[in-house]
């Protein structure tokens, strides 16, 4: 059906969100490209001239890149390894027949309507605080020690949190693929007296991957980020200093653009090799 | 072949959802109730659940000391405005790639969805710097068209994938009686993808009004969100649960109200194309 | 002439001749207590002068950062800043704040205490007006201290605060015996231990620029400091900064708490405190070298260059930091809790003082000097920090290994090898 006057305007049409977004990754791309080969100190004068390779040697350098980068994955693997396993067996659960099945839909989609900032807050006070939090008074009440979360257990309380927020999305796209499912299917399967793990396994899974692939694409962009938390709950102590809170101490708080310039051109180097990786699964996935 | 399932296995799974959705709801549930305590009340050991004296107090001090509305209005604006520009673009993109795709089009969408992997902080300074150059800094302007970009892939990805599922077949009808291309979106693939359209406005108004970074960074006092209200409160001197809730609870009513009116809708078309 | 010309005209007029415009003035400011106050009674500025305040209130990370990137980009989105003593030489020397030699006669800027106004000037011109100062100080349970037979000398020695803090822990009943800064940061833990050290003889630097994080001195700072916490600290001790101890010690869990001496209205403030009534003061221990552990800090207003509104600001500045604005807070909120530290004046008030910690906040002030922080000379400017652009990054580093430290997750010298090749790795970049 495409003519070639279909062809020109879709191009057309396509334009204004190609040169849009074109515009929005080159432009500070290349800034950051300029300041990175730069000794770009604004404490010190501000420009101060190229440096070449410098900002790109001392950053690699650092005893602190490669944990960050360690770090980064870890976070970004616990937290989609959690929400897909768990986000699975809520999808089933809620498609199940039930009373009040909007409200409990309702409940478990709510941590997503609220901003990471304040989940990090709520967390961090309320309930990982080892003296006043809800954690240590339960602890306490089964005569436990408090667990300190936030230095003992860092990157589980972190990936704890950050699950918390992303697993109704990662719940509500596999309830979609859930409810779309061939039930007569599955029905006959069950009454050839297929127990239920072989038909998770070969039936439910399969139809889930799909949706599976997408939950993993869309949340790893979102992960890879993830500033706030962090931000708020460690400030980047206790290992968690991530590649995007090294890239934030470089550039703000030791106020070297020069050189945080070079940690983001690695940061994208890193997001598009998780990016290549994800889309040879997801192009396939996408394409049958 | 409908099977009937016994009330037992109901209340079964009824117990266990329940109590799962609690869990889950909890942390919110519990800081809109500390926002009605008192600061001693807040930390008293055992902690206590309903049967403390309800107040509205620390509501009036966040009020007091910070114009609330002001910052509502701001998320509603930025939010808002960032979406509706967002899906204005984004409409004729995901039509062009979903009914004349060519052999880029997936690389293209892919493209456009590695853009979000711009590290934020890697480039504050250089977006900082033009929006000084452009008079832009502390307005709504700026935010609106800065977190449209950001969700903008987004946005392009969720129309493509719903404009797809409608048959190409409808379009050449509509084109045989001799519809315009306008016409042809407007009046045909609009009014089908409607639902796709609504859960698309929602899931990114809900991105827009979380974002954190550049809508603190990039104002001031004239465009500042929710998100900037809630950063003068992340530590108070001395005891500040109470107040930490009640201002965390301003922060995302508004939000949290207008997903679970909308939850059917999002439920439905939250689906990235995962539903064949 | 139309009714409309001439109406426009006399408008016109007026503006003239009332002078200067009425001004809105945009102020980043971080939200202390103080501060806080401050917003609510603005009202009273604008009746004075007509010109309305907008205020940016954040958390002090948020704050340093957003001023931080705004003043280096000469973005232009603050009319006032809040900032610190470690900030404003860094600043002025980059000509980027506007300088305070010109405020009024009746401003009486001789008055500020002269190590305030020392802090906040480069080459004797002061950049930044002093809303309050702090030194640091101990504050102690009067009667925990009493239960456990001990009793606290005005001048304490890290000796004495071992043993008291040992004695006075009661972990059964939440009691813990003392709370310090744990919390990464550099004006967190990092500016603590810094204070610290230096009682100890340590230094950041030697004269050369060479970081002394390897030196005995710092090795026994760090390990007194981790074996106290662990023997007499409250759980968690490693995320809790400021804010957080000041809450453990308003509800009663803390024996002693060395920290900010303006935290004194806090925790005697019966509204906020359970232990109101029960706190004495001591300066901040020693250990016979003849440097106490207390810093030095003010949170000062500066107007960036460049603004528009140089004269409304500065306007604001008199007001806000001058001693009009002290008696207002005292009538509406009492001596203890007008801003503390900033002026002479105050501390010559008879109503101030009858404030119990009046003296104790003075004399801690007046024994801190930026210029010899420690033991031994240094190149540095600077107490709990050094202040040269480098530190803020380099200081939270350090203090995320010192953290790590407090944690169990590495032992102290694990912590200070660290941070000698996060300094060294830093001076050598910046070209030291």
């Amino acid at each position: 059906m495409a003519t070639q006057q279909s062809r020109s305007a879709a191009r057309f049409m396509m334009a204004p969100a190609v040169i849009l977004l074109l515009g929005w990754m080159l432009v500070p791309l290349i800034m950051t490209l300029i300041f990175s080969f730069k000794k770009y100190l604004p404490m010190r004068g501000g420009d101060l001239g190229w440096v070449g390779f410098d900002n790109y040697v001392r950053f690699v350098s650092s005893s602190a890149f490669w944990p960050s980068v360690i770090t980064t994955l870890v976070i970004v693997g616990g937290v989609l390894v959690i929400t897909i396993f768990f986000g699975v067996i809520l999808a089933l659960l809620l498609d199940q027949p039930m009373w009040g099945q909007g409200v409990v839909r309702i409940l478990v989609i709510a941590p997503f309507f609220v901003m990471p900032t304040v989940s990090a807050l709520v967390w961090k006070n309320m309930f990982m605080d080892p003296v006043n939090g809800l954690f240590a008074h339960l602890w306490k009440f089964f005569g436990a020690e408090p667990v300190q979360w936030l230095s003992q257990a860092s990157m589980e309380s972190i990936v704890l949190i950050v699950s918390w927020q992303w697993l109704p999305f990662a719940t509500l796209i596999l309830l979609t693929a859930v409810q779309s499912l061939d039930s007569e299917q599955l029905e006959a399967a069950e009454m050839d007296g297929a127990p239920f793990l072989k038909r998770f396994w070969f039936i439910i899974l399969p139809h889930l991957a799909r949706a599976i692939t997408i939950v993993v694409l869309i949340q790893t962009i979102f992960l890879l980020s993830i500033f706030a938390e962090i931000f708020v709950t460690t400030g980047g102590a206790f290992g968690t200093r991530t590649l995007s809170y090294l890239i934030f101490q470089r550039v703000l708080e030791s106020q070297n653009v020069g050189l945080g310039s070079a940690g983001g051109v690695y940061a994208i180097i890193l997001a598009n090799i998780v990016a290549i990786f994800l889309m040879r699964i997801v192009g396939k996935n996408l394409d049958n | 072949m409908a099977r009937a399932v016994t009330n037992n296995r109901k209340a079964l799974n009824t117990a266990i959802a329940w109590t799962i959705g609690l869990l889950i709801f909890f942390p919110i549930l519990w800081t809109i109730l500390t926002s009605f305590k008192t600061e001693a009340q807040a930390i008293s050991d055992p902690p206590v659940f309903l049967f403390f004296d309800w107040t509205l107090e620390n509501y009036s001090i966040v009020q007091e000391r910070s114009n609330y509305m002001r910052f509502l209005w701001n998320s509603v604006i930025i939010a808002g405005g960032s979406t509706l520009l967002g899906v204005m673009i984004a409409v004729p993109a995901a039509w062009s790639m979903a009914f004349v795709p060519s052999r880029r089009t997936k690389d293209i969408l892919l493209w456009m969805l590695s853009t979000k992997m711009l590290p934020a902080v890697g480039v504050l300074y250089p977006i900082y710097l033009i929006c000084i150059e452009l008079g832009l800094l502390d307005s709504r302007i700026a935010l609106v068209v800065i977190l449209m970009l950001i969700n903008l892939p987004i946005i392009v990805w969720m129309l493509y994938t719903y404009f797809k599922e409608i048959p190409g077949e409808i379009l050449e009808a509509a084109r045989m009686d001799g519809a315009s291309l306008k016409e042809e979106i407007l009046y045909v693939l609009t009014p089908m993808a409607v639902p796709g359209i609504a859960s698309t406005l929602l899931l990114n108004f809900i991105l827009a009004w979380n974002e954190a970074f550049w809508t603190l960074n990039l104002t001031a006092a004239k465009a500042a969100p929710l998100t900037a209200f809630i950063a003068s409160y992340s530590s108070p001197e001395g005891l500040f649960y109470a107040k930490l809730s009640a201002a965390s609870t301003m922060a995302i009513a508004p939000i949290l109200i207008l997903g679970w009116f909308s939850q059917k809708q999002l439920v439905r078309g939250l689906t990235f194309g995962a539903v064949k | 002439m139309t009714l409309r010309n001439a109406l426009c005209a006399a408008t016109a007029l007026g503006l003239f001749a009332g002078g200067a415009t009425a001004e809105i003035l945009t102020i980043a400011t971080v939200n202390n207590g103080d501060m806080i106050r401050m917003q609510g009674l603005t009202d009273d500025f604008t009746e004075k002068t007509g010109h309305t305040v907008e205020w940016v209130t954040l958390e002090e990370n948020v704050l340093r950062q957003r001023v931080t990137t705004d003043i280096s980009t000469n973005g232009g989105a603050f009319d006032i800043m809040t900032i610190g003593m470690y900030e404003t030489p860094i600043w002025a020397a980059n000509d980027w704040l506007v300088p305070l030699d010109d405020l009024s006669d009746e401003y009486n800027a001789d008055d500020i205490l002269p190590a305030m106004r020392g802090g906040l000037s480069l080459d004797g011109t002061l950049y930044a007006a002093p809303f309050y100062g702090e030194s640091s100080m101990v504050m102690y349970r009067t009667d925990l201290m009493e239960a456990a037979g001990m009793e606290m000398p005005d001048a304490p020695t890290w000796e004495f605060i071992g043993e008291a803090a040992r004695a006075m822990t009661d972990k059964e009943n939440e009691i813990y015996g003392i709370c310090l800064r744990g919390k990464a940061g550099w004006g967190e833990n990092a500016a603590f231990l810094t204070a610290m050290s230096n009682s100890f003889g340590a230094r950041i630097v030697d004269e050369n620029w060479v970081p002394q994080y390897d030196s005995e001195a710092w090795s026994n700072t760090l390990n007194f400091y981790i074996d106290l916490m662990n023997d007499a600290g409250p759980p968690g001790a490693s995320t809790n900064g400021f804010n957080e101890n000041l809450s453990l010690f308003q509800q009663g869990k803390c024996g002693m708490w060395i920290d900010a001496t303006v935290a004194a209205s806090f925790v005697t403030n019966p509204n906020d405190s359970t232990v109101a009534d029960k706190v004495g003061f001591a300066l901040a221990p020693d250990n016979g070298l003849g440097k106490r552990s207390n810093w030095l800090w003010a949170w000062a207003l500066a107007i960036p260059a460049g603004t528009q509104k140089e004269a409304a600001a500065k306007e604001f500045i008199e007001w806000a930091t001058g001693t009009g604005y002290i008696e207002l807070v005292a009538e509406n909120e009492g001596w203890a809790n007008v801003p503390p530290g900033a002026r002479t004046s105050l501390y010559e008030n008879a109503n101030y003082k009858d404030v119990p910690f009046a003296q104790m906040t003075l004399d801690s002030i007046l024994s801190a000097d930026p210029n010899n922080p420690t033991v031994d000379p240094v190149p540095y400017i600077g107490v709990q920090f050094a202040a040269i652009p480098e530190w803020a990054g380099m200081g939270s580093e350090i203090g995320q290994e010192f953290s790590a430290a407090l944690a169990g997750q590495q032992t102290a010298d694990e912590a200070l090898e660290k941070a000698q090749a996060i300094a060294t790795d830093v001076m050598e970049s910046a070209g030291y």
